[in-house]
């Protein structure tokens, strides 16, 4: 009982993360990519894109940060973010990182940080918002449930 | 599996041959990859998706450790995969190594989807480019590239290989691979599974069975030793021939070495961008004026006409003849330099300059773009009054590449300083050699721009495309095409042409020079035309763009160019009046329209002055700066002129530069 409860809390959580737009496609790709070879897949990825983000982030902060800004490192950077963030479905982190894209372009300082600004929003949020599935993925698991696939 | 394995069993009932149940899946599997990307979540994505295709997959985040892998496992992979910004080595960097060395496909990917990009990636050799998110479907048809690949190095083997066993085994394999490639699914098992069968016997798919060409790995010494031999020879007379007989290398062929050397061009070419480097241009180009000698020399003056409207007439040929005709018309056109002089107009620095890096000037797609870069688009009146006498020069100077044509180039250039304000703008590269060169490369190159190698001739037009001018469309178009300078001239040209009794003169005499030169520019022109200038980030560009029509058309390009040539150069010796050059000019533009008619001289000047204007529009200041350095008054009036005759399709102008007799009413057709 508790595992189906959970398993629809799963199914609707992650709808709705794929309709408010945290998640898109390539997300359920990862997804079905997992297997009982790797069951660990997604998460092992997700985390992987937490660490290589913040370190990101942390670059991206620190290079704003000089009085002479580096507008192509910057860039570099932000190309990267958008890179891995489409890799594995953060659809919201993507779309910010194509305006700050362009205000690196124009080398426009304030845009640049108002774009990390956020930047560093959409990307705490679906953070949070992956780590609450997996927990919810986790409690199935520890509950002796199977994780629903979802459509 | 049970589609597969209800696929065997009908290939097992249908045929003899299939015995194997799941052997029909078997392939592509265990293609071996080499992932190469610094992001770590996508390395690890990617990874994951290469293995559920069944390949075999090794990753790496950096591309020096990804080339020291291939390096030391020379056939240990099949195909590699690599993000195009990396920290510590660009992608196109480790593209380019990779074609050379090792000859492997190469798939490139980025977040990045933007046209220079991708194009960039094309041109470089790469065999694919995907774009991030990379997804599974795209992962799963790599295989293809690896295929492909392959056979094509078979195809270039097969020629020295003559048993008929291999024959047709190739073509078996190549239909089997033709099968492959159109339908990546199952459902050509059959064809698939018999090749199968065969690579069955050489498990790690990498050569030595009789069924599969070794394929000759340039490892590092061997390039090396390649390279040394290249330039003891000098990159002149390097001939695979030659380079095979100093390498001494046993085992290798003549036909390994020709490709290499193809590519290696290309690489020194893309490399060249701004030296003055000639790579295999000047061989190409002037291997092939000899083999079309005999044919150029009927075309002076003669059957440019009949050659158009047959529009038979290769490029290469138009090339060859214009080598042919320059070089025997080096000392000619010398000698109607001096009547250009009072042309000079414009400040271009001395013809010599470039070709003094003469040789160069073909290879260096790129530098014909600088030089074109300076040369406003409003220049273009003037360029058509000034060009035009220099438009023999220019052939010669396409014919530059020849080393004796290059002495009388220089005398010409001197002469033509004012055209070479074209070429100055380029830097060194004389415009009409590019376009000869153009023509040589095009020509040659056609060939190879539809493998992916041979994209690489793209290129080189991209480079070109910094023009900023009239000229610079053409620049821009193709660095190698020297011709650059002569969409002003063509833009201009028709005015130019008919100002200068000096001009017609040299028209009669010259006129094969004319010619050559004509299809140079007109070549280059078209190519500029026909290339989706994807090339620099000019204003300009925006005018090619529209006026472009695609990529690559490359032949028909030239065909028409050379229709054109010939229009315009009977045109020219024939009444002086219609610039042809600018029907053909037109005509490129417009896609190809090679009517020779003279009649469209207005549409033409109509033509260049919309690109005069939008390309002044793109960057007027910049124009109207360089126009008003480099002319003075009279070019005002020139251009002013010019643009009326447009207005007016007749542009009476006055021979402020000394033309003699050569009004622009003369254009009026």
């Amino acid at each position: 009982m508790e595992v189906v409860q959970l398993q629809r809390s799963f199914l609707e959580y992650t709808s709705s993360l794929f309709q408010e737009g945290f998640l898109d496609a390539q997300f359920s790709q990862l997804q079905q990519l997992q297997d009982e070879s790797n069951p660990q897949f997604v998460m092992e990825v997700v985390t992987l894109f937490f660490e290589d983000t913040e370190r990101l982030l942390n670059d991206l902060t620190t290079a704003l940060d000089q009085s002479n800004v580096d507008f192509k490192k910057v860039d570099a950077h932000v190309h990267q973010l958008k890179g891995s963030s489409s890799s594995i479905g953060a659809q919201r982190v993507t779309n910010v990182c194509i305006p700050f894209r362009n205000t690196c372009e124009e080398q426009n300082i304030q845009g640049c940080l108002r774009c990390l600004q956020l930047v560093k929003q959409e990307y705490f949020l679906v953070k949070n918002k992956l780590e609450a599935l997996f927990r919810l993925e986790q409690q199935i698991v520890a509950a002796g449930g199977v994780i629903p696939m979802v459509e | 599996m049970d589609f597969y394995t209800s696929q065997t069993q009908t290939i097992k009932s249908g045929s003899s041959s299939c015995s194997r149940g799941g052997d029909v899946d078997q392939f592509p599997t265990g293609l071996r990859v080499l992932v190469v990307d610094d992001d770590p979540t996508c390395l690890r994505i990617l990874e994951k998706m290469l293995r559920i295709c069944l390949y075999q997959v090794t990753k790496c985040n950096r591309a020096e450790i990804a080339l020291a892998l291939l390096r030391e496992n020379k056939n240990g992979y099949d195909i590699v995969i690599s993000d195009v910004h990396m920290p510590d080595m660009d992608g196109f960097k480790l593209l380019e190594h990779v074609g050379l060395e090792m000859d492997l496909p190469v798939i490139m990917m980025s977040a990045d989807d933007s046209k220079n990009v991708v194009m960039k990636g094309v041109t470089h050799g790469a065999c694919d480019y995907l774009i991030k998110p990379v997804r599974m479907e795209a992962l799963k048809n790599i295989w293809q590239h690896v295929v492909r690949k392959k056979k094509i190095e078979w195809k270039d083997k097969d020629v020295e290989q003559s048993g008929s066993v291999e024959d047709g085994e190739q073509q078996q394999k190549a239909s089997e691979d033709v099968e492959y490639s159109s339908s990546a699914n199952e459902g050509n098992w059959r064809s698939s599974k018999r090749r199968k069968d065969e690579d069955e016997e050489t498990e790690d798919r990498e050569d030595s069975s009789t069924l599969k060409k070794p394929r000759v790995v340039w490892s590092v010494e061997l390039h090396q030793q390649f390279v040394a031999a290249v330039n003891q020879l000098g990159i002149d007379k390097a001939v695979p021939k030659k380079i095979l007989e100093l390498m001494n290398v046993s085992g290798l062929t003549r036909e390994n070495v020709a490709s290499h050397l193809q590519k290696y061009r290309l690489y020194l070419r893309r490399l060249s961008g701004v030296s003055q480097h000639q790579s295999g241009l000047n061989t190409s180009f002037i291997t092939s004026p000899e083999a079309a000698f005999g044919s150029m020399s009927s075309l002076s003056g003669l059957d440019f006409q009949a050659l158009a409207a047959s529009g038979q007439l290769p490029a290469q040929s138009l090339a060859a003849l214009q080598a042919a005709e320059f070089s025997r018309s080096a000392t000619t056109s010398a000698i109607s330099m001096p009547i250009t002089d009072k042309r000079n107009i414009f400040s271009f620095e001395p013809p010599n300059l470039r070709f003094g890096n003469g040789h160069q000037e073909a290879s260096n797609n790129t530098k014909q773009v600088s030089l074109l870069q300076g040369v406003p688009t409003n220049m273009e009146p003037k360029h058509l009054a000034n060009l035009h006498p220099a438009q023999p020069i220019f052939g010669m100077n396409g014919n530059s590449q020849v080393n004796q044509s290059n002495s009388a180039l220089m005398q010409m250039n001197q002469l033509q300083s004012n055209r070479l304000l074209l070429n100055q703008t380029n830097g060194s590269r004389v415009p009409i050699n590019q376009s000869s060169h153009e023509q040589t490369l095009m020509s040659n190159a056609i060939p190879r721009v539809w493998t992916p190698k041979g994209v690489e001739r793209g290129t080189t037009y991209g480079h070109v495309s910094q023009g900023s001018s009239m000229v610079d469309f053409s620049v821009k178009q193709s660095t190698e095409l020297p011709g650059t300078s002569f969409p002003l001239l063509s833009g201009s040209g028709m005015s130019t042409l008919s100002p200068k009794p000096i001009f017609q003169g040299e028209v009669n005499t010259e006129v094969r020079d004319l010619r050559n030169f004509r299809p140079g520019y007109e070549l280059v022109n078209e190519l500029h035309l026909q290339k989706t200038p994807d090339w620099s980030p000019q204003n300009n560009r925006s005018a090619f763009h529209g006026s472009q029509n695609s990529s690559f058309r490359v032949k028909d390009d030239l065909h028409s160019v050379f229709n054109q040539q010939a229009v315009s150069a009977t045109t020219m010796s024939g009444d002086r009046k219609n610039v042809p050059v600018n029907n053909g000019f037109f005509s490129v533009g417009e896609g190809q329209n090679n009517t020779s008619n003279m009649g469209p001289v207005n549409p033409l000047l109509a033509y260049t002055s919309r690109r005069v204007k939008s390309e002044s529009l793109t960057d007027p200041g910049y124009q109207s700066n360089l126009l008003s350095e480099s002319f003075g008054h009279d070019d005002h009036y020139l251009l002013s002129a010019l643009l009326k005759q447009q207005q007016d399709e007749v542009l009476p102008v006055d021979n402020d530069f000394g033309f003699d007799g050569y009004s622009l009413d003369n254009l009026s057709s």
